[in-house]
């Protein structure tokens, strides 16, 4: 446990001892059935489940009080939508096997899994980053119409989000892999949790491609 | 005894960058919050001061401040209206997200809730410092903003589209600060969260949690999910701003007689609706830690339970929950529909019997009790009448057709000021007397102290009532006049010379608490022990101040929170750790430790 308090707290080495431990760490509490991080996660996922919630709440407003909007699939192209969808789902797969090569004590798989799932959601990138350009090169702002705005506003905030998970994995995948020799189980959680954060980039995605692209 | 320095506390441990300024000890994290926030609630009174001469004394210069300012605000010493509407938008934010939210929920959350919940630390300290950072961000955004052209942000702090959009430069920033304090409070609301979940030590049930943490635990709650909307809003209205989207603009509109080349479409109401369905939460957000703050001190100076503490968890927990129901009364003059201000008035109906539970269970506790009037009690006694007033001027405004009538008039500026000025930060105060010892091994001094809290609780009634009066009146608020060119308002404006020298004089009123606080922390008298004021709640048990860690040993938790007076006790109180009689004591549970 003085190895947990001393990740947990850089510092900690410095100071004599202490009589506390942070506990839950590693193991689940026993009513709450969880870890502290991933209860950290859930609450953060609520909050953005909130973000998402309320521009997903917008988007119907401006739909229902909008004069004319357009179908989705005549402005976007619903193949390179439907492409990036099924990368999208292949990483959060890739993303599972990483967490379950770890829980095999497999490490090797883990990097192999890891590093797909960051190049699946560069894959994402790029193909999004196409698509924006086409807009561009056409002439099609978010200033355009109301329905451009919506539509460059959250896959903007997602993309943000897409990236976010993309330096997380990268960062397990080279310096935080370290942990794996100290502390295995803590880092299992980790990529557990990373893992958590990554299917609910997914989930946005799901909802936000049949909405945009499709409806 | 006190067991600081020794072992917990050897100077050469740590750099003083990593122990004071990059710290993740939760106590100290409290207290960095501590110093920001009252620093903001300083500087937040300030602007208002400013504001109170242009109403007081309209368009003369301002004595000898009004020399320092330059031309674009005030020209002469004679404050331009557009200053006055940036010092108006900014007292507003600065006063909600970087003072009482601050020091409420970010210092006293964090000094308080893992000691009382028995916890080590809160359960993500690194988390914590970020939460801190990004919050000390945000502030000096919003502090930047007052130097970019056109001044600060002067939309009001409820940034109403489509005026915000096409306001100053001064607007992007309140969007991108707000979005930096946004994040601060998440992460520290997730924080709160799972410490109290996760780390609340053996023994210590749901029902046994003092009040404070409770109330902590729903604040925590709201601000994770109502503060994300408000997030997705300023996005937007950057949006709108930056990438000229029309999210809130409608078609046709004209500024200065020019129709604007936006494509139009938008919402103006959106705005609002995603701007309250935060903006209500944060109310209560306001209230609740004050709440909390003031059933300990009470339940502590009665020396005796808590009335109803059950009651008083049960309707925490409801106003939590109806808080998010409640947002569209803010806007019964838009147009909605009386169908919708139907239901929002009876949810606001409702919403106000658990806090009129809660403080009716605060006023019955006083009932035998022997109570101390000790400076932190005056302060949460006159919490108690002084939030009363607050809450029930707000009824009105909560019914569709009196707000008609009142809705933006000063009525409503006294009615909110009366809920958080001597509300919430009479409660901040007595939780700063309650609390200093723990922190700092010093008592604050008592005479400064009284000499602290009666002017104040004079001149803030100085301040605000007349408000009431003016509003009843129809006096508009945000005029930059006061309402001169009213004829309705006029035989009400000499008010404000009063109120104007009320809130100087209430200035004048801290400078005791800034004489104490300072000075006690250095001269103020040595407590004797680790429980200074005979507390059962867990925060007395440690060390003065807490060594990393907390506690010396793991407490374990065998009592509600508040078993003062138990008869065939052997002292009239009974601290949440003490093992009940007859029962085999473990090693080290008790202050016997000490």
């Amino acid at each position: 446990m003085n190895r947990l308090q001393e990740l947990l707290n850089p510092q900690a080495h410095l100071k004599e001892s202490t009589n506390m431990d942070m506990p839950y760490i590693v193991h689940p509490r026993e009513d709450t059935g969880l870890f502290n991080a991933k209860l950290g996660i859930w609450l953060f996922l609520a909050s953005e489940v909130m973000l998402f919630g309320a521009l997903f709440s917008s988007y119907i407003l401006m739909r229902i009080g909008a004069f004319q909007w357009p179908q989705g699939s005549d402005v976007l192209n619903v193949p390179l939508g439907a492409l990036n969808t099924v990368i999208l789902i292949s990483s959060s797969v890739s993303m599972v096997l990483s967490w379950v090569s770890l829980k095999e004590k497999n490490l090797g798989k883990f990097r192999l899994c890891l590093a797909v799932t960051i190049l699946l959601a560069l894959g994402f990138m790029v193909v999004k980053a196409f698509e924006y350009s086409a807009k561009f090169s056409h002439h099609i702002f978010p200033e355009t119409s109301t329905y451009f705005a919506i539509y460059f506003t959250l896959t903007g905030l997602h993309a943000f989000h897409v990236m976010g998970g993309v330096v997380v994995n990268t960062y397990f995948l080279f310096p935080g892999t370290k942990m794996w020799q100290t502390d295995p189980e803590r880092f299992t959680n980790r990529i557990e949790v990373a893992g958590v954060y990554w299917h609910f980039v997914d989930l946005v995605w799901i909802f936000l491609f049949p909405i945009l692209y499709l409806l | 005894m006190s067991q600081q320095g020794h072992a917990h506390h050897d100077p050469h441990e740590l750099p003083f960058w990593k122990k004071y300024v990059f710290s993740t000890d939760h106590k100290v994290i409290g207290i960095q919050y501590g110093f920001t926030g009252l620093f903001f609630l300083f500087f937040g009174f300030c602007l208002v001061m400013l504001m109170r001469w242009q109403l007081a004394y309209p368009e003369q210069p301002v004595p000898v401040i009004g020399k320092f300012f330059n031309d674009s605000s005030m020209p002469g010493g004679v404050m331009l209206p557009e200053f006055y509407n940036s010092l108006g938008a900014m007292h507003g934010t600065i006063m909600v997200f970087l003072g009482i939210v601050p020091v409420a929920f970010g210092a006293f959350v964090n000094f308080v809730l893992p000691l009382q919940v028995g916890a080590p630390d809160m359960a993500f300290p690194r988390l914590n410092m970020a939460s801190y950072w990004l919050l000390v961000v945000g502030g000096i955004v919003m502090l930047v903003s007052f130097f970019v052209p056109g001044g600060a942000a002067n939309s009001g702090w409820t940034s109403y589209a489509p005026l915000a959009v096409v306001a100053t430069t001064g607007q992007t920033y309140w969007l991108i600060g707000m979005a930096f304090l946004i994040q601060s409070s998440l992460l520290g609301a997730i924080n709160v969260i799972a410490t109290t979940f996760q780390l609340r030590a053996k023994g210590l049930t749901f029902m046994r949690l003092p009040f404070f943490v409770w109330s902590q635990l729903v604040t925590a709650f709201l601000l994770v999910l109502a503060f994300p909307p408000l997030l997705a809003a300023a996005v937007l209205q950057l949006m709108d701003r930056i990438a000229h989207t029309s999210f809130f603009m409608p078609s046709g509109l004209l500024v200065s007689g020019q129709p604007l080349e936006i494509s139009g479409g938008g919402s103006v109401l959106l705005w609002q609706h995603l701007f309250w369905f935060l903006a209500h939460p944060e109310v209560y957000v306001l209230i609740l830690p004050a709440m909390g703050i003031v059933a300990e001190v009470i339940a502590n100076n009665i020396r005796k339970p808590l009335w109803g503490y059950k009651a008083m968890v049960y309707s925490v927990v409801f106003i939590g929950f109806m808080s998010f129901i409640v947002w569209a009364h803010h806007m019964y003059l838009t147009g909605m529909g009386t169908a919708i201000s139907a239901f929002f008035q009876a949810t606001t109906m409702i919403i106000s019997i658990p806090s009129v539970i809660i403080l009716t269970a605060l006023f019955i506790s006083l009932w035998g009790g022997s109570i101390r009037f000790n400076t932190q009690m005056l302060f949460a006694l006159a919490f108690l009448p002084m939030f009363g007033i607050g809450g029930l001027t707000g009824l009105p405004l909560g019914l569709s057709s009196p707000d008609i009538y009142l809705h933006d008039t000063y009525y409503v500026i006294g009615h909110f000021h009366y809920v958080v000025a001597p509300g919430t930060i009479f409660a901040l105060f007595a939780g700063v007397y309650h609390w200093f010892p723990k922190a700092t091994g010093r008592k604050m001094n008592e005479f400064l102290g009284q000499l602290h809290f009666w002017p104040s609780l004079v001149f803030m009634n100085g301040i605000f009532f007349p408000m009431m009066i003016q509003g009843l009146a129809g006096v508009q608020r945000r005029l930059y006049d006061g309402g001169a060119q009213y004829a309705h308002a006029k035989d009400y404006l000499d008010l404000n010379v009063m109120m104007s020298w009320s809130a100087w004089l209430l200035a004048i009123a801290q400078i005791p608490f800034i004489i104490n606080f300072i000075g006690s922390l250095f001269a103020g008298k040595k407590v004797d022990s680790d429980n200074p004021w005979e507390a059962t709640t867990l925060e007395w048990q440690t060390p003065t101040p807490p060594g990393h860690g907390n506690f010396l040993t793991q407490p374990i938790v065998y009592r509600g929170p508040y078993e003062y007076s138990v008869p065939g006790a052997s002292k009239d109180f009974t601290s949440q750790n003490e093992p009940p009689a007859g029962a085999s004591q473990p090693a080290g549970t008790s202050q016997g430790v000490h």
